[in-house]
């Protein structure tokens, strides 16, 4: 685990729907569990799914800090689909920032009508890496599915997150708090989501 | 769950609408009601799930006026209560909340008001606190979760002392963050509500303007006193500003960022109205340079400066920096949007004339210029498999058959995207709730006038029980002409699927009597059908139909919403049959994908053919019934 800087922020960004709200709720409610102090702001549009949405989470010591992270001060960027990790990083990011980001696009509707171009995956990653040292991309969606349900990606993300080691608590808070957080299958699902997600990158 | 833990003194990790929450259990709230609207929508749904544990009455009222009137009369019998609305809801209340004002109240009462900076959920960024002002209520506003919790608490208190209702008025940033909240002991106290024949709460009487000013003065001087007024900074600072809500927080923030936290003063107001003057005197005596950080309004700042202006003689000449000077100013202009912390690191550091050095971040030309092309925007859309898009998409084809250029009118819901791509383009007015059916009975009046257009109006199902009901009485009355459709999907879908009159289970999951629309509009005498939109052929035939009948009706076009549906189920498996889709060379147009503009139907431009994002696919499988082709296949595991 590397040293606490604090406070660590952590951005979560994706579309609609992509369950990115649960996961900041995992990340802080694990904070709270290990002894830290947390704030979570939510960015969203109406509550209607497809609109871009990003979750601000602030964990340190003993300070309580506001709920929005000052531009080019992330400390970690999670981005649950390209294009929204890309806007994301071109105002949060700095050098420093480490970005983990699902490789798979959820089209905006200007690219489904063809009005507007989806730019290549590998030319975000490219882009991506040309502003920051260290991006982990995986195939989170996929890594769901194997788990049992697309819809799990946000638990894949959040075990990759804990994986790249970079927060200051270990990963038995998070399958803590998934434990308490949900019941039966849906438990065992995001289990062995996070499971997946948490070895990818932490090899 | 954190809300409900027993144990005074722990840190849970909590919502601000939790903590919202908790604060009231914590006083010992008895009963609770509110139409749910965001930023607040989930303040009465944790109350819902802890009632039987607690003991509490807690409902999901038809709209804000009653349930604030509910809230009252539990208040009149010495309980405590809480009311809860964003703030388009207290423009609903406000007729009532103006009498309350006046009568006063016995059991502590709260009003929690959740305003939306930014208007990230609402049609409007709406400030409340000039409303309150105007009502003579206290206004106490949180800068952070924790506050949430034990303003909300303390809340009670004061306005049992002097039995007024008290404002907490809340806004986004601080209702949808989380964070760790330190608790506090849940009260339980014996509630025996009280309220005989000699109990009277009448409001007709003048003196009672003399009494409410009086309550009014006591709150400022409480207001003086309250540990919610917190000052950071150095003493006598001779730089000050003067903060509300979480703005307090992003202003130490910035001047941390601009090493001005040693030499800058910050007083944060927990309680805004009635200004706590004396504490405000004793600062501004020292001050030379007062900054104002508040949303929306300038509405601390505009009574800071009155005050000031009264006490001239004692403060000499100060300068006011905020909306007013134009110095607190976001990319909109002052007084426009959201605060936050790198804003006001620019106001800050102009103000005081420091460097300010940030991280470099680039402006979107020149993130285009390195990702070498344009970044597309993502517009919202109604979900995939949405029921709503299936009912514009036959409200448009139906005009489309019709041919006389109907008007459609709509208002606020799921549906109130009709505005836009995903509902194409159909919506022609949107203002607050049932107000689409209250303009089309305008218009369906101006057939003398030569108006001859046929009108449609859409309202969703728990706007029809809060709003559309009078607009139908009237139409009724009036004769007007025109058609009502009520889009259906069985729960208030926007704010977080809360039940309504129409459903079969309360806000605590108690069967309901339910109320059936069907029965009220049979009641008003007005014809009316039933459709589904996922049967569009169908439903496409009955707003043509209905199109040719005159005077008030209504189609029901019923089927619940995609993502209630779907909830905990096996949804629809559903895929192109690639030896079927023949792409562009169809001549359809996309339809799947461009036309309808289902958010799950893609196109895959490698193979030129359509396909489906099992990710976002709900499996309603409109789309195969519209494919030219019949190249869509559902699989279907659920009806
Ligand atoms: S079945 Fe078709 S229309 Fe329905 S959600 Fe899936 S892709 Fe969209
Ligand atoms: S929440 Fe339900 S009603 Fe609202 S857009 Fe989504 S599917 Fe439609």
């Amino acid at each position: 685990m590397s040293a606490f800087v604090e406070p660590l922020n952590i951005i979560i960004t994706g579309v609609g729907g992509q369950g990115n709200v649960l996961a900041s709720q995992v990340v802080s409610v694990a904070a709270v569990e290990a002894g830290y102090r947390v704030v979570v702001g939510e960015t969203f549009g109406v509550s209607q799914r497809g609109g871009s949405v990003m979750s601000h989470v602030r964990i340190s010591k003993n300070k309580t800090y506001g709920p929005l992270i000052p531009r080019g001060q992330a400390g970690v960027i999670a981005g649950f689909e390209p294009l929204e990790t890309l806007r994301v990083m071109f105002n949060y990011a700095n050098p420093d920032t480490v970005v983990i980001m699902n490789d798979r696009p959820n089209y905006p509707l200007g690219c489904l009508l063809g009005e507007d171009n989806y730019p290549e995956p590998a030319r975000i990653e490219d882009t991506i890496r040309r502003r920051v040292t260290r991006l982990y991309c995986l195939p989170a969606t996929e890594l769901a599915k194997e788990a049992g349900s697309p819809l799990a990606a946000n638990m894949v993300m959040t075990g990759a997150l804990v994986g790249s080691g970079l927060l200051p608590f270990g990963r038995e808070y998070f399958t803590r708090t998934i434990e308490i957080l949900f019941k039966d299958g849906v438990r065992d699902l995001n289990l062995t989501a996070f499971e997946l997600g948490y070895r990818l990158v932490a090899g | 769950m954190g809300v409900c833990e027993e144990l005074a003194g722990v840190r849970v990790a909590l919502t601000g609408n939790e903590s919202l929450a908790r604060g009231a259990l914590e006083a010992g709230v008895a009963y609770a009601a509110s139409y749910p609207g965001s930023p607040t929508a989930e303040v009465l749904g944790t109350l819902a799930r802890v009632a039987k544990m607690f003991n509490l009455y807690v409902e999901w009222s038809v709209n804000e006026k009653v349930a604030m009137e509910g809230a009252a009369a539990a208040s009149f019998t010495g309980l405590r209560s809480l009311v809860v609305m964003k703030a388009d809801g207290l423009n609903v209340a406000l007729d009532f909340a103006s009498a309350l004002a006046l009568s006063g109240t016995r059991g502590g009462m709260v009003i929690v008001v959740g305003d939306d900076p930014g208007a990230h959920s609402s049609v409007r960024e709406e400030d409340s606190r000039n409303l309150c002002k105007a009502l003579h209520l206290p206004i106490w506003e949180p800068s952070s979760v924790q506050e949430a919790k034990d303003m909300t608490r303390e809340a009670f208190a004061l306005s049992e002392e002097l039995k007024l209702p008290v404002v907490v008025r809340c806004v986004t940033r601080v209702c949808h963050a989380s964070g760790d909240v330190e608790l506090g002991e849940i009260a339980r106290p014996e509630r025996r509500p009280q309220f005989g024949r000699n109990d009277r709460v009448i409001t007709f009487s003048i003196q009672l303007h003399a009494r409410l000013e009086q309550k009014l003065s006591r709150a400022a001087v409480m207001a003086g006193d309250s540990i919610f007024n917190m000052y950071t900074g150095p003493d006598k600072a001779a730089r000050l500003v003067i903060a509300s809500g979480p703005s307090a927080m992003y202003a130490r923030e910035a001047l941390d960022m601009l090493e001005l936290a040693g030499s800058v003063g910050v007083l944060k107001l927990g309680i805004t109205w009635p200004l706590p003057e004396t504490l405000l005197l004793n600062y501004l005596k020292n001050a030379s340079e007062v900054v104002f950080t508040e949303e929306v309004e300038p509405f601390v700042e505009d009574n800071v400066l009155a005050l000031a202006a009264r006490h001239w003689d004692e403060l000499g000449s100060i300068r006011f920096y905020g909306k007013r000077s134009g110095h607190v100013a976001g990319p909109a202009g002052a007084g426009i949007g959201e605060l936050n912390p790198d804003l006001l690191a620019d106001s800050l550091a102009k103000i005081f004339n420091v460097p300010r050095t940030e991280q470099a971040v680039l402006t979107s030309q020149e993130a285009e210029a390195l990702l070498g092309e344009k970044m597309p925007g993502r517009e919202l859309a109604l979900c995939a498999g949405c029921p709503h898009r299936a009912s514009f998409w036959a409200i448009r084809t139906a005009l489309e058959l019709d041919g006389r250029e109907g008007i459609v009118l709509g208002d606020i819901g799921c549906y109130t995207l009709g505005i836009a791509r995903t509902g194409y383009y159909l919506l022609q007015t949107m203002h607050c709730m049932g107000a689409g059916v209250g303009i089309a009975g305008g218009l369906g009046k101006l057939d003398r006038f030569g108006f001859n257009k046929p009108v449609i109006t859409v309202v969703g199902d728990s706007t029809f029980y809060h709003a559309a009901i009078p607009a139908l009485v009237n139409a009724r009355y009036n004769r007007a002409n025109f058609m009502c459709v009520v889009l259906d999907n069985e729960t208030t879908a926007m704010t977080g699927h809360q039940p309504h009159p129409g459903r079969q289970a309360t806000a605590t999951g108690e069967p309901a009597d339910t109320v059936y629309m069907e029965e009220i509009i049979r009641g008003l005498n007005i014809p009316y059908a039933i459709s589904d939109p996922y049967n569009v052929e169908d439903t496409i035939n009955a707003v043509c139909d209905m199109l040719q009948q005159s005077g008030p009706r209504v189609l029901i076009m019923r089927r619940t919403c995609a993502l209630a549906a779907v909830k905990g189920k096996q949804k629809n498996r559903v895929y192109v049959d690639w030896d079927k889709c023949i792409g562009d060379a169809c001549g359809c147009g996309r339809f799947c994908s461009k036309v309808y503009a289902c958010p799950a139907n893609i196109w895959d431009a490698e193979h030129g053919k359509a396909r489906i994002d099992e990710a976002v696919c709900n499996g309603c499988g409109v789309c195969a019934t519209l494919c030219p082709q019949r190249a869509i296949v559902v699989e279907r595991t659920v009806e």
